[in-house]
């Protein structure tokens, strides 16, 4: 088991600057998920780490000894590819013992691990066969195994099951997760799939155009989130925002004429000035009488998905577009008004111009 | 497709037939050729079912010298076989090792090298031939197995063959190989190569043949008779002044100068169509 | 070139990969090409001691000469009448091959192997067949009452030649077509036959047009082969003669190279022969998307 720590990591390609300085400490048998919408740089951030790019400026520790200026195969590091990225040529056996080869390992300590990861993976029957004989959740597993055999430092996940079809990603995603239990390496991960980085995750970087929007555990990244970019980006269906102004000594927002929130507590008396919006994620409101309504919505499109059924309305007073998740099937026509209330500690306040939290 | 008209399928097979035959028909009588003596070849006309000396032909041939080249037809089977392999294997190590230098390597003056390669796509062999004879004379390669080899390897199309297949091969692979230890000799040889056997076969049937069956550039460099390759010694068996061509025996050594590259292309033929149709296009 | 990914960092070794191929490109392509380019303005005295720049007078020379202007009009009749009668064998072959359904591939493969046959054994089968003495063929037109004896007569000569290096191309334009027939999707052919259309109807409307890429990658490859390939036909069948009728360029640089030792003409002529052949690769380039992408 091993530690990383990743100490203001730059990168940029000629002109293009595409990580602005990641810091992390991964703590041992951690699993690490980088999530990021495409272009943010999650990728080239796992890549730094493995050592098949070259870091502009910052250093990468892993077990405490820099590691900046060694080649991939020198840092004690096993990379699951995208693509999976076996050798065609090669059988599974080959495939999962070529690493072990190049090192010289004996033949029957290379037996011995090639067996032995096979049977955690259930390959065993297949070691005789070439990779293109194999389905693709065979070949994500083999994928895992040349890796466990090396017994890296850091095990290192390149959007693994973006190529596997909705079912067998679901399974995969499982036996990943009982993978790391049994194990316990250290892992990173990179995804762009936000149910991958909840179920996977003891922590989540979350990132944003070369910089980190968050680090946390998952549910803090939910309940919490840092600012409007994660808040946006996490939960699904989206966050609703809206413009809001703090009133009452910060102890409610007002979101339209007729319509106000209240806060917890004291609320946010210190942020009286700010220009704030507010944020609600769609299974948090409410319905209620219309008496009690604190938002009240025209409602749009009904969605029924069975388990919970999805209104996309518009607020009554402002007209802004909102989403609105409500358990089991629930019938409504359009142009329905809908009454609802939120309860104060579902609120996110944020600020407008940095989209920072406050509350 | 519509299949209605019987007639135009009888149309169809007795063109493709007739097609064959006039393909199959010069072969055919040089084979019979082949098996009589030269006094029934020139009987005027020579039958056409074969004769009865077909061993003796061919044991002739490829034994003794004949009249007119103080060789064997086995000796110039070899010449042509060391020829064939040495263009088709040179070629094909050369190629392979420049391919992968132009895709998996960053160098100075990288450019300048790949269009000093590419542009020898633009001119055969044949149309420098006399300026390439004097290099080769300087170099004191004439008569060799060498000087019979090595300019017909400066072409670039095997170069190209391979940097197209080497670009098609997922980056992924060579980072998979990169992260389990492998530097670029091993990737080289554990991976790369491997991978491309497909396309070193394809090329290997076409780089024979191509080399099998030159023939102005052995004309030019070989005087000596020990470096004869088949076709040139067959056009010296031909030449016999005022004398009687050995008919019988010219025709044995066509048949044995066909039966190589024939044999090639029949036997992988679907590599051969697959290497002509890449190279070419 | 366009910039593709670079994996390994390593200073020697892209060196010593590329090192065979350009030692070789540059003693066998580039000493020759640049030697040829040289001599081509250089007159050399007969004994070989002695050459005097002279400009373009080797060139000036050539073009007035009328064996080396018939021999050019030659060729061009020759490559023409080459490339066309084999090429028109090679479609109707193969598009033959492509319709039927029963013994296709036995077809496929009978047609394939003359390939293998090189242009100098072609010329020799041809000229056996051919021959006075013992030639079959010339036997039978000897019985039909018809005089053939291609050593005097020039038309049968030229005859000659064009018919046995025809022959040897129309395997490689069968494989060319049957592989452009193959890419042809046959919802097209399809749709025309439900729209009614004729097998001749559908080949001329849909099939031929669908064909021009290969065909004209296929007229550019056979004007080369037959300007420079066909060099063993002719040495083995006319030597060039009777008459220079069969004297096409690639034979003439020979002859006046090797035999006649005049260095600067043949140079001279070789340089007009390396402008012939990058024309026409410049065309193919220019027409055809190849494989070389930049």
């Amino acid at each position: 088991m091993s530690t990383a720590s990743l100490e203001g990591i730059k990168k940029s390609f000629g002109d293009v600057q595409v990580l602005h300085g990641i810091d992390c400490k991964i703590q041992e048998g951690e699993f690490i998920v980088i999530l990021g919408p495409s272009g943010c740089g999650k990728s080239t951030l796992l890549r730094l780490i493995a050592g098949l790019e070259k870091i502009t400026v910052g250093t990468i520790k892993i077990d405490d000894r820099e590691v900046n200026n060694l080649e991939p195969a020198e840092r004690d590091i096993a990379m699951v590819f995208q693509t999976y990225a076996l050798y065609p040529h090669m059988s599974i056996f080959n495939n999962m013992a070529y690493g072990l080869k190049i090192r010289k390992m004996s033949k029957e300590e290379i037996k011995k691990r090639v067996y032995n990861a096979a049977e955690i993976l259930e390959l065993t029957p297949l070691l005789k066969r070439k990779p293109k004989e194999l389905s693709g959740g065979q070949r994500q597993r083999v994928a895992m195994g040349r890796c466990i055999v090396r017994e890296p430092k850091l095990f290192l996940f390149d959007e693994p099951l973006s190529n596997l079809d909705a079912k067998l990603r679901v399974q995969m995603r499982l036996e990943i997760r009982k993978l790391h239990q049994r194990l316990n390496i250290t892992s990173v991960y990179v995804t762009h799939d936000q149910v991958e980085a909840m179920t996977l995750a003891d922590r989540l970087i979350v990132m944003d155009k070369g910089f980190t929007a968050q680090i946390g555990s998952p549910l803090d990244v939910y309940e919490r989130p840092a600012n409007t970019f994660v808040a946006g980006f996490i939960g699904s269906p989206a966050m609703n925002f809206m413009d809001a102004k703090l009133e009452n000594n910060g102890r409610s927002i007002r979101i339209s004429e007729k319509e106000y929130l209240e806060l917890p507590g004291k609320g946010l008396p210190e942020h009286i000035d700010n220009k704030v919006r507010a944020g609600i994620r769609p299974e948090h409101f409410v319905i209620c009488d219309a008496k009690e309504a604190q938002i009240k919505l025209k409602t749009d499109v009904v969605e029924k998905l069975g388990a919970d059924t999805l209104v996309h309305g518009f607020t009554l007073e402002n007209n802004i577009a909102m989403t609105v998740s409500l358990d089991g099937i629930q019938h409504f026509d359009a142009d329905t008004i809908l009454s609802f209330r939120i309860q104060p500690d579902k609120i996110h306040i944020f600020e407008s111009e940095s989209g920072k939290r406050l509350n | 497709m519509i299949h209605n008209r019987p007639w135009l399928s009888f149309l169809t097979h007795s063109i493709l037939i007739l097609g064959i035959l006039i393909l199959v028909f010069p072969i055919y009588v040089t084979f019979v050729a082949s098996t009589r003596s030269v006094d029934s070849i020139l009987a005027s006309p020579m039958p056409l079912w074969p004769g009865m000396e077909l061993v003796k032909n061919y044991l002739a041939a490829l034994a003794g010298p004949s009249k007119s080249v103080g060789v064997s037809v086995g000796q110039m089977m070899l010449n042509s076989l060391i020829m064939a392999l040495g263009i088709a294997l040179g070629k094909i190590t050369i190629s392979l090792m420049a391919a992968y230098a132009f895709v998996y390597f960053n160098f100075r003056f990288r450019n300048l090298f790949f269009w000093m390669i590419f542009v020898t796509l633009m001119l055969p062999v044949e149309v420098r031939i006399l300026p390439t004879y004097e290099v080769v004379a300087k170099l004191g390669m004439l008569n060799t197995h060498v000087g019979l080899i090595l300019p017909l390897i400066a072409s670039a199309t095997a170069t190209f063959l391979f940097r197209q297949f080497f670009m098609t091969i997922p980056n992924e692979l060579c980072e998979a190989a990169r992260v389990d230890g492998a530097g670029p000799y091993r990737f080289f040889i554990d991976i790369l190569v491997p991978m491309s056997r497909t396309s070193i076969a394809a090329l290997f049937v076409i780089l024979f043949i191509y080399g099998w069956n030159q023939y102005l550039w052995p004309l030019l460099i070989t005087t000596d008779e020990g470096y004869y390759t088949m076709l040139i010694g067959i056009k010296r068996m031909l030449d016999v002044g005022e004398g009687q061509i050995e008919w019988n025996l010219v025709m044995a050594s066509t048949i044995l100068a066909i039966i190589p590259p024939v044999f090639v292309v029949v036997y992988m033929q679907n590599l051969f169509v697959k290497g002509l149709t890449e190279t070419e296009k | 070139m366009i910039q593709q990914r670079v994996v390994f960092n390593n200073k020697v070794l892209p060196y010593l990969l590329i090192a065979p191929q350009v030692i070789i490109t540059l003693v066998f392509f580039f000493w020759p090409a640049s030697q040829a380019l040289y001599q081509s303005v250089l007159q050399e005295d007969p004994f070989g001691l002695a050459s005097t720049f002279v400009g373009l007078d080797n060139f000036i020379d050539i073009f007035t000469d009328e064996i080396y202007l018939n021999s050019l009009l030659t060729t061009g009749f020759f490559s023409i009448s080459v490339t066309f009668s084999s090429m028109i064998v090679s479609l109707l072959l193969a598009v033959m091959a492509n319709r039927v359904l029963w013994g296709g591939a036995i077809y496929k493969t009978l047609l394939i192997w003359p390939y293998a046959v090189a242009t100098m054994i072609a010329g020799v089968l041809w000229f056996f067949l051919f021959n006075s003495t013992a030639g079959i063929i010339a036997y039978f037109l000897r019985v039909m009452e018809y005089d053939w004896n291609h050593a005097l007569n020039t038309g049968q000569a030229m005859f000659l030649v064009i018919f046995a290096s025809a022959w040897r191309q129309i395997s490689y334009n069968f494989i060319f077509f049957l592989a452009g027939l193959h890419s042809i999707p046959p919802s097209l052919i399809e749709a025309s036959a439900i729209d009614g259309a004729s097998p001749f109807k559908r080949f001329w409307t849909i099939v031929f047009p669908l064909l021009s890429p290969t065909s004209f990658f296929l007229i550019v490859v056979n004007v080369v082969y037959s300007f420079f390939e066909t060099f063993g036909v002719v040495h083995a069948i006319t030597g060039g003669g009777p008459d220079y009728a069969t004297n096409i360029l690639v034979f003439k640089v020979y002859h006046d190279g090797v035999l006649g030792l005049d260095i600067g003409s043949s140079a001279a002529q070789s340089v007009i022969l390396m402008s012939i052949v990058i024309f026409l690769t410049v065309i193919q380039f220019r027409y055809i998307e190849r494989k070389v992408h930049y």
